[in-house]
């Protein structure tokens, strides 16, 4: 039976808790509003540029690219991205499952945010390079990580590269999902991927060929890198709006908890101290009556 | 037969312009490029500088930034960097955004850094260019 001053004890931690958890989820939900925003925003352009690229691809004809190329798959490369920081509820766990699908032997990993760097860490998975995105995404981190793995996939070091990121849906809902961004003939599968736009061949009936301005090679090769980049640059937002999401909920669900605690504490402190003040009173009559 | 096109012009940041016009001009990567409906299609690359698109007897200007464009008979999609209306264009802003970014220039820059302050330059001066043609 704990004491009365335990649970004032208890009462008082558990208030100092929710008091953080509420100026986390605070934090949280200012970021969240700007990420979701930004998110959102990015989204006529990344569907558009899908749907321009998917017409490309498909009337490009025999002109192709070495972003085009399609191999036997033998090496896989998936880019991960996480979180840095956690405290975002089941975000990153649902992630690290999906990662943890591909086959160990043949994909190697590239981590965006430190949460997936310590994952595969953990697992003993071949990690090839680790790279960061702050609060708000800027396009830059978004090209550095896509020149990498485009660098991969033109050693040949890998034949497919993918993404694994978190889908913002809403605030209560974000999905881990994958997406193929190289070889670009899988384009088809981008396309379904982002936000269920309609697959290039319903796009396309009635038009016939494209002329390409001034040549085919020089609008692929201009279009396919700024396509990747913004891709990518698009992914990270998402993934942030997502992060920003899980967490506000997250630390909400926290800090109602607490409070709950506390509340339940409250009256389990009432209870015994109004038992220890009838066990005084009957101890007093008790002595009293012995008295008389 | 299509009497109109449809223009849409798309950022990074926003949808800018989603209009039917009946003819557009575009600063294409070749030359200025004037487009009617029933175009046939085609996919270009865009340079900074002035759209002008023609509405029901009104002119509608723009400026865009770096970009693709794809034409087909009865759509004109326009992705760009930037895209900002005549009417919303800051020319004291953009004049300032324009020497700081010559400013930068002169400096030493990695090759990261300058193609983000050429691009900033190129904006800067198609929105100057399109805001002093307008005037006259």
């Amino acid at each position: 039976m704990p004491s009365t001053r335990d649970i004032r004890r208890r009462i008082k931690s558990v208030k100092n808790t929710a008091q953080i958890t509420k100026a986390m989820q605070m934090v949280a939900a200012s970021k969240m509003r700007k990420a979701q925003q930004s998110a959102l925003a990015g989204r006529p352009y990344a569907s558009l540029m899908n749907q321009v690229l998917g017409n490309v691809v498909y009337y490009a004809g025999d002109i192709t690219d070495p972003l085009m190329e399609k191999r036997e798959m033998r090496s896989h490369c998936v880019i991960i991205v996480s979180t840095d920081k956690g405290l975002c509820g089941a975000l990153n766990a649902n992630l690290m499952r999906e990662a943890a699908r591909f086959e160990r032997e043949n994909t190697v990993y590239i981590a965006a945010g430190r949460r997936a760097a310590q994952f595969l860490a953990r697992t003993k998975r071949n990690l090839a390079a680790e790279f960061t995105y702050k609060d708000a995404p800027l396009f830059g981190e978004a090209r550095a990580i896509m020149r990498f793995a485009r660098d991969l996939f033109l050693e040949g070091r890998a034949d497919q590269v993918s993404v694994l990121y978190t889908q913002f849906i809403s605030t209560l809902t974000q999905r881990p999902e994958v997406v193929t961004l190289l070889p670009l003939s899988e384009i088809k599968a981008v396309t379904a991927g982002v936000d269920g736009v309609k697959a290039p061949e319903d796009l396309m009936h009635g038009s016939t060929e494209f002329i390409f301005e001034p040549t085919p090679a020089q609008v692929l090769g201009a279009l396919l890198p700024h396509y990747l980049n913004f891709q990518m640059y698009q992914i990270l937002l998402e993934a942030k709006a997502s992060e920003q999401s899980a967490r506000m909920v997250a630390m909400k669900n926290a800090t109602d908890n607490a409070h709950q605690l506390i509340k339940d504490l409250t009256l389990e402190y009432n209870k015994l101290r109004q038992a220890n003040i009838t066990n005084e009173l009957l101890e007093i009559a008790s002595a009293a009556m012995a008295m008389q | 037969m299509a009497a109109t096109l449809r223009l849409e012009i798309v950022t990074p940041n926003a949808k800018a312009y989603s209009e039917d016009v009946e003819m557009v001009t575009l600063p294409g990567v070749a030359g200025e490029m004037g487009i009617y409906p029933n175009h046939v299609p085609l996919v270009t690359q865009v340079v900074p500088g002035e759209i002008i698109a023609r509405r029901g007897g009104r002119e509608d200007l723009l400026a865009i930034g770096d970009g693709f464009v794809e034409i087909t008979g009865e759509r004109v999609a326009i992705m760009a960097d930037m895209a900002i209306k005549a009417e919303n264009i800051d020319e004291a802003k953009a004049e300032e955004a324009r020497q700081r970014a010559e400013a930068r220039l002169a400096e030493h820059l990695d090759d990261e850094e300058a193609a983000v302050v050429k691009a900033a330059l190129a904006h800067s001066l198609a929105q100057l260019k399109v805001k002093r043609q307008h005037r006259t």
